[in-house]
Parts: C-alpha cells; structure tokens; sequence
C-alpha cells in the first residue's frame, strides 16, 4: 500500500471532538508513513478527557476544579526499541510533526509528501466501537449540585457519627476519557471510560492524642455510583475507625504472624508481588520470578488473578490502551507461577503473550504492563479460623499505602492494627510497618479465608497514575517484620 | 521552544471573558517541551518527547466567588469553554474564603540568573547516556545493571495574566540525570543505591560526579548485614533530612493551619518546635535551586522567608487568602486554584548563628570507633508518601544507611526509623560537615538521639 498524507484529504482539523470513522483516513496517512518509513509497529493514541474534582470540608464546598483536555501519543517500535511523542496539539502538522520526531528517535526519516514510498501497512480493521453504547455515560453522571450536595450530606454524616473530629473532609472526582487507538497492525478502536471516586477522611485530636481515618470507594462505567452512595455507613466506618485510634499506643517492632484483613488488605500483594510479575519488571531485570514460570513461588493456598472483567469495578476495561480487550489471568495457581502481564513492548520484548495489559494515564505516556484488578482468590477458611490460629500476632484490619524498592523490599502501613493474643483480638496499636520481601513473604501465606472482597485504589508507576481493583480475602502470614517504636 | 505570546493570549481572553460577561479573571498557562532517553545494557529502552501546553483560568462571578477550571485546549474554543466552565463553578465558590489578586502581582522581581541553553537533542543524549551507563556498570564487577536510568532535558514557560494588567513569564530550560545501579553477588540478596544531578542545560550536567556517586554508594552498600532492632543515634545525610522536614512541611503551612490539619496552630508562631539551635529557611531564590521561579502561581514574587531561628517558629508559608487571613502579606509560596495550595520551594537547614547548645565539630567515624550501639547514618529514606503522618506527626520509613561501630561501617540489610517529627527535632544533637546544596536544599548531616530502628526482630 502506498500512502500520502496531502492536507486536503488527510487533516484531522476539526475532528478533535469526535473520535469516530472520520479519523480513518488521517491515521491511516499517519501509519502508513510511519511504516513506510521503516518501523515496524507505529501506534497513535487519540484522548479527549473531562474531569471534575470536587472536595467538602466540614460544611463547606471548597474546592471546584474542572479540567478538560486532547492530546495524542504516538509510539514506533523498531525492533526492541521503541520512541514515543505525545503532543497536545491534534492538527495535522501537529500529528506528522509527533511522528517525525518519533521516527527520528529510531533513526528513521518519514518518506516525503511528494515521493511517498511503499509500506507494509495494509490500512485499518474495521473499527471496534466499545464506546457506542456509552455515549449517555457523561450526561447521566450527577451535576455538580448533586455532587456537592451528596459530599456536604457525607461531611454532615461524619460531624454527626464522629468524637474529637478537627477536621471533616469529603472528595468526589468524575473522570470521563474517550480514546482512540490505531495502530499499523490494523488495529482500531474506540472506548469511553467513566471513573467516580468518593472518599472521607476524618483527623481526630484529643490533646496529645491524633489519629486520621479515611475510606476511598471507586466504581468504573456506572453514572449513578455517587447517587447510590451509602453516606450513612461510609460515615460510621471511617468514624468507628478513627475513634478507636485515636488513644492507641504504638506498637512495638517485632516479627509474629499477621492476619491481613480483605478488601484493601491486597494492596500488599498488589505491591509486592503483583508489581513483580509485569513485564515491565523482566524487561528491567528487577522481578526475582523472571525465569520461574510453572515453579511453586507462593504457599500452594495462594491462587492470584489479575483480570480486567468485574462489572463496575475500578480496573476493568472494555479494552486496553493499546485496543486489546482484557482477559482473566491467572497469575499464580496453589503457589505455582502462571504467567505475566505483558502489553505490546513486553510482548516484544520478553517473548510473553499481551494479556490486554497495557495501560496508561494519559495520552503523555507511554502503554506498559500494569495491572487491572489484582486479587487473591478466595479459601476455604472463615477469617474467625485465621485469627484463631494465631497465638500472638498482629491484625491488620485497614492498611494505609506502601512501596516496594528497586530490589524488591516493601513496606507498608497499617492504618488499623489490633494485637492477637491467644488467637483473640485484644488492644488497638498504631504505627506499624510491614517490612518484608515477596519473595519471602509469599510462601508464607498460609491461609485464605472464604471472604474475597475488592476496594478501588490508584496505582502509580512506569506509565503513570491509573484505576486499579486491589482484593483479597483475609490472609495470614506466618511471619512477617512489624516496624515500630 | 516558541515564546508564550503574553498580549495575544491577554487579548484573547479578554474577548472571550467580556462576551460572558467576567469583568475579573486571572490566569496561569505554562507550556514545555520534553525529552528523555532510557538505555539497558548499552541500548536505548525508550526515547520520550512530549509537548505539552495548559491553562487555568480562575474568574470572579458578580458575588465575588471564584471559580476555576484546567484544560489544554488553547484553541478559542477551548479557552471559551475554560471560562464557561470556571463561570459555572463559580456559583458553588467557597464566600468565607474568597482568594483574591496577590497585592503583590506587579511588585518587583528578583532577577534569576538562569542561562537558557539549546537542546542537545535526543540522539546526542542517547548517547551521553549509554556512555555513563558503560562507565557506571564498569567501576565494578558487582554492578549488573542500571534498572533506573534517564537523561532528559526540558524548555519551559509559564505565565500569569490577571485582568488588573499583571502579567509574570518566565522561560527556563533544565536538564536531569539519574542513575540507579543494581549490585549482585552470588549468595547474596542484590543492592541497589543510585544518584541523580540537575542543571540548566544537558552539557552542564555533572555527568561523571553522577557516575562516580551511583558507583560509590551502591559499591558501599554490598557488605551488608541485619541490625538489630533498637534505639540509636543516627546521623542524617543532607538529602534524607530535607526529605523529613519537606514531608512535615504542613508545620510551616498557613493553609494546613487554617484547615486544622497542620501540628502547628495560630498560636504556635513564636513558640519553641526544635532544640533553640536549629534554623530553617525557605528560600527559592538560592542559586542551588536549579529551575527556581521567581513567581508564585498568584504572581508573587519568591523571596527568602525564615521558619524557624533558634529553634522558634517565626513564620508560615503563605498564598494572598491564607496571608489575608493571618493579616500578613503573601510570601510567595501559592498555587493558582479555587482553593489555593501552599508550599516550600528549598529549604535552607543549619546552626542558628550565635546559638549555644549545638553538639560541635561532630564527627561519625571517630564517634564510631568510642563503642557502644553504634550509629545508624541514613543515607536515604524511601516511602514518605505512605510512611508519614503529617497531621498525627508520626513517621515510619524504610531507609538505606550503614551501621558505624567500632570503627567500622557496615551496610543496613533492610530496616526503618520511626519516631514522631516533634520529638525528633527536640532531639537533634548538632551537625556534621559544611551543609550541602541539594535539589531539595541546602544542609548539613543532622544528629538525631534516640530514633527507634527496626531491622532483626
């Protein structure tokens, strides 16, 4: 196939607020070039966004914030490397401009418009709309009155259901994110993304006593999510939560066993193992299961799935950003290691298959391995059975966020701990860490419970920040470094 | 990079805004271009360009309450929607906290000495930095790998308009290096430490001292061993306690203040917070800070504001509304929003001059070879987004350091400090060596007595 890219046929001008058939022509230009050029894959990414943050504090709104914005990112791999532009600017210069620069990083020249030469690009599939029946999404999302409204009922809920509050906040945020992906593989096709998040935190003081508390839910494709908030139990949880730590003593560093509550209890093995089983990290050389597919890494109660099908829940997706439709998969099963999450430069890279894992933040950054919603699977115990088996230990009921280092330590806090004593949850305590390394860590999972549950959450890393599921069951550790004082 | 063109962006919007009626409006545009390699053992991993341009236009309704909203749309019908979407939210603004123009929005500026350099451009820096990771991986035959690694420069420009006439720019280039090197040995867990070095242009950047520093520290961290957990003396680096004080920065924060979520109160100006030695400056006018602005985003102008002296807490960082509400002036530390952040620049950390009770001359070798504990040096401290409590106070953080006893230095395996901010500046000891310019700040190595470590339980 022989393309040009002529400003009469081929300018995008105009098309920036539609994502639709009408971009064919001027992407196929654009990959066509891109190819003819000498790449071997040329992808163009299209985004238009809208988004709302709105945040109540005690019984105030004060802080409105809407953002709108386009932009385009464009990536050509040759061989293992790949370059990558992005650029707010949709015209049509703006877009040969973005490939030209990203061709010249692979040291490769975009053929001119006058002698066009022969490519291997066979012009676009026929486009997969997931977005068609998404189109009312943003206009039955709440407006911004009801959305004050539901945080002003939520910070009410607090100064009604808390003790000693200094501070009362409520945080509502609505992402709303139309994308476009073609690449010279034929690849074309659309999706309309809805993300709400609702969160209350609470800082509780009493002298010299303080404690913070604060719960985040997340929903994906579902405008009504804020509407079928339950204010009233959000409220009591994040209350009850920070009244029993508010006179907690701190807890002193030890190594015990540590039962790990559900929901955002998997936020650990999002981190520390689940980080570890991206491409990304193989290509690095920073995961210590690289080479170890089809061998045990985990105690064998451990099966883990990373999946992107969960109606409604934070990390699913109709397809990735690189327009692969998602996929169950099982990462590790009775502790033996499955397989990778791999997106197109993984694929490329390491040899392991695209499991439609290619996820972005915007259109600024490049598609990398990342997870969706990542979740230990259910066992056959009951979480009373957990903390029974425990003589002294540490209950983590609600953990705070964490890190993993370059060479695979992590650390985490716990929000709400509570010691176990003769296989009964006795005081509260605050300030612990858990420090700890996957690879050590995941064979001493020794127990899941029968109580699965998921919680919404934000993951930041190689390609920006994204909408991720964390989950589990409760869990018990048979030992794990607790930091403390 | 082409100029931000200040009088036709005013003109623009000065149109858009009279036909909706906005009689009051300002507004912050920034606009950059962006490039950046990554290699892996000798090849490139990725080459990254972006260009990237913005706008936040806040505007007053007829009730006097401001709105705001982002885009990076330029076109005029994207600046025409901004100033819809800010009139729209104006109507759910904030009336018992009201920003208003900074009074000092066309006060003068401090002149930056900010040399604008030409991109080298991308191909020249892949090379650059495929040469420093062959230096790097060839200082010694433990270190396998530079998993971290990137060579960007940048061009940027950002601007402040508001409708009274002010009008701030200021074009700036920078270039950045980091490298974090990974150790292996067999039998042994790998070790990893890095190192990173800003300047104005790509050919400033201290290429072989970011080489030789990536190559010391992770080298000095392959003899490690457990700690045991405990109290300890610990001495730390410039760069570990600036990143402490920065995440406890909401003690210096009038915004924090107001909104009950900072340990310091109104009524905490003047009082003690640190031993009446210690001194703690903001100062982004330092000529160590690389890519400093010499305006906030309410067009402020930047200046040198004292925090603490002697060990009192003199002063909090203000925007136009906090500094309104304390019936101060602005210090120049504001974002450009409905509800305006505050925030440091670069903190100047140090001995206040004439003051007595400073520990003097300290010295961490020979402390060490004296017996005892030991002293724990912390070298970097890792996870302060999840590891601090600023309003509680508290912090538990995982770090690197070594362990100095009995004369010699050994590298942690693995631990973290804890402790509470409030305490631990009521229990520095004194300071070590000249203080260092850092991109966070300017300080010296820090003793602290008595931090609680957890490493072998």
């Amino acid at each position: 196939m022989v393309v040009t890219l002529s400003p009469s046929s081929a300018s995008p001008s105009g098309l920036a607020d539609r994502f639709d058939q009408a971009w064919r022509s001027p992407l196929e230009s654009l990959l066509g070039l891109g190819s003819a050029a000498g790449a071997d894959l040329v992808e163009v990414f299209l985004e238009r966004t809208d988004h709302l943050g709105v945040l109540a504090e005690q019984e105030r709104i004060t802080s409105v914030s809407p953002a709108f914005g386009t932009g385009a990112g464009i990536r050509v791999f040759l061989g293992e490397r790949d370059g990558f532009v992005s650029t707010n600017d949709l015209s049509e210069a703006g877009l040969r401009r973005a490939l030209e620069q990203a061709l010249g990083m692979l040291g490769l020249a975009a053929p001119s418009l006058a002698t066009p030469a022969p490519s291997g690009f066979n012009g676009l599939a026929t486009l997969r709309d997931f977005g068609a029946s998404k189109a009312p999404w943003l206009g039955a999302c709440p407006t911004l009155a009801e959305a004050t409204t539901r945080l002003l009922e939520g910070t009410n809920q607090l100064e009604r259901q808390g003790a000693h509050l200094q501070a009362r906040r409520g945080s509502y945020a609505r992402d709303w994110q139309e994308v476009l992906v073609a690449a010279s593989d034929g690849t074309f096709a659309r999706d309309i993304r809805l993300h709400q998040s609702l969160g209350l935190t609470v800082l509780a003081a009493d002298g010299e006593h303080r404690a913070s508390a604060g719960r985040r839910y997340g929903s994906s494709g579902r405008p009504e999510h804020l509407a079928q908030w339950d204010v009233e139990a959000s409220a009591q949880e994040v209350c009850t939560s920070a009244g029993t730590m508010l006179y907690s003593d701190y807890v002193e560093a030890c190594q015990v066993p540590v039962v790990l509550a559900n929901r955002f209890g998997g936020v650990i093995f999002h981190e520390a193992c689940g980080h570890l089983l991206e491409t990304t990290q193989v290509e690095r050389g920073t995961t210590p299961f690289a080479d170890q597919v089809g061998e045990l890494i985990a105690h064998e109660a451990v099966t883990a799935i990373d999946e992107g099908l969960s109606e409604g829940a934070f990390g699913s997706l109709s397809m990735d950003d690189e327009g692969m439709e998602p996929q169950r998969t099982v990462l590790i099963e009775n502790g033996v290691l499955r397989r990778f999450l791999s997106d197109r430069a993984g694929e490329r890279r390491t040899g392991h298959e695209r499991t439609g894992s290619g996820r972005r933040q915007s259109h600024a950054f490049a598609a990398a391995s990342r997870m969706r919603n990542t979740y230990i699977a259910a066992g056959p115990h009951s979480p009373a059975e957990l903390i029974a088996s425990v003589e002294k230990g540490l209950y983590c009921k609600a953990m705070g966020g964490g890190s993993v280092g370059p060479t695979g330590q992590f650390n985490f806090a716990v929000e709400e701990g509570y010691l176990i004593e003769d296989g009964q949850l006795t005081k509260s305590v605050k300030g612990a860490t858990l420090i700890g390394e996957a690879k050590e860590v995941m064979p001493r999972i020794s127990m899941c419970a029968n109580d699965l549950e998921l919680a919404a959450g934000f993951c930041g890393s190689v390609s920006g920040s994204i909408f991720v599921t964390v989950g589990q069951p409760h869990i018990k550790v048979d030992s794990i470094t607790v930091g403390g004082r | 990079m082409d100029k931000l063109d200040a009088p036709a962006l005013r003109s623009r919007i000065e149109t858009f805004a009279q036909a909706q009626a906005i009689g009051r409006w300002d507004l912050g545009a920034a606009s950059s271009n962006d490039s950046s390699v990554q290699v892996d053992r000798g090849e490139a991993k990725q080459m990254k360009a972006a260009q990237r341009s913005s706008i936040t236009v806040r505007v007053w309704n007829g009730d006097g309450l401001v709105g705001i909203t982002s885009t990076s749309d330029l076109s005029d019908s994207g600046l025409q929607k901004a100033l819809a979407g800010a009139q729209d939210a104006s109507a759910f603004g904030n009336p018992d906290d009201c920003p208003a123009f900074s009074p000092l929005a066309t006060a003068p500026l401090q002149v930056l000495e900010q040399p604008l350099h030409e991109p080298r451009g991308i191909l020249e820096l892949l090379t650059s930095l495929k040469d420093a990771e062959r230096q790097l991986l060839d200082r010694h035959p433990a270190l396998t790998t530079v998993p971290y690694n990137g060579l960007a420069e940048r061009s940027s420009e950002r601007l402040y308009l508001n409708s009274d006439g002010a009008c701030r720019q200021q074009q700036l280039t920078t270039a950045s290096v980091y490298l974090y090197a990974r150790a292996e040995q067999a039998g042994r867990k790998p070790r990893s430490a890095g190192a990173v070095r800003l300047a104005y242009g790509a050919s400033d950047l201290d290429l072989a001292g970011c080489i030789t520093e990536a190559a010391d520290r992770t080298i000095a961290h392959l003899d490690y061993a457990p700690i045991p957990t405990g109290h300890y003396t610990c001495v730390f680096s410039p760069e570990a306690f600036l990143d402490l004080i920065g995440a406890f920065s909401s003690l210096f924060n009038a915004r924090a203040v107001l909104d009950g979520v900072s340990l310091s109160s109104r009524s905490s100006l003047g009082q003690s917070l640190a031993v009446p030695f210690l001194s703690i400056a903001d100062n982004g006018l330092h000529p160590g800070n690389i890519g400093a602005s010499n305006f906030d985003g309410e067009g402020t102008p930047t200046r040198r504001l004292s925090l603490v002296e002697g060990g009192v807490l003199e002063n909090f960082l203000h925007s136009e509304a906090t500094a309104r509400a304390f019936k101060v002036a602005p210090t120049g530390h504001a974002g450009l929003g409905a509800k305006v952040s505050v925030g440091p620049d670069w903190f100047e950390i140090g001995a206040t001059p004439g003051a007595a009770g400073a520990a003097l001359g300290l010295d961490r070798l020979a402390a060490s070879s004296q017996g005892g504990a030991g002293l724990v040096l912390i070298d970097s401290l890792s996870a302060l987004h999840a590891g601090v409590k600023a309003s509680q106070g508290s912090f538990s953080l995982p770090f690197d350091g070594w362990l100095l006893q009995g004369g010699e230095t050994r590298s942690i395996e693995a631990a973290t400090v804890a402790g509470d901010i409030r305490s631990l500046l009521m229990a520095i000891v004194g300071f070590e060596g000249e203080a260092k310019v850092t991109p966070d700040g300017l300080c010296p190595h820090v003793w602290v007595e008595g931090l609680s470590i957890t490493g072998e339980a």
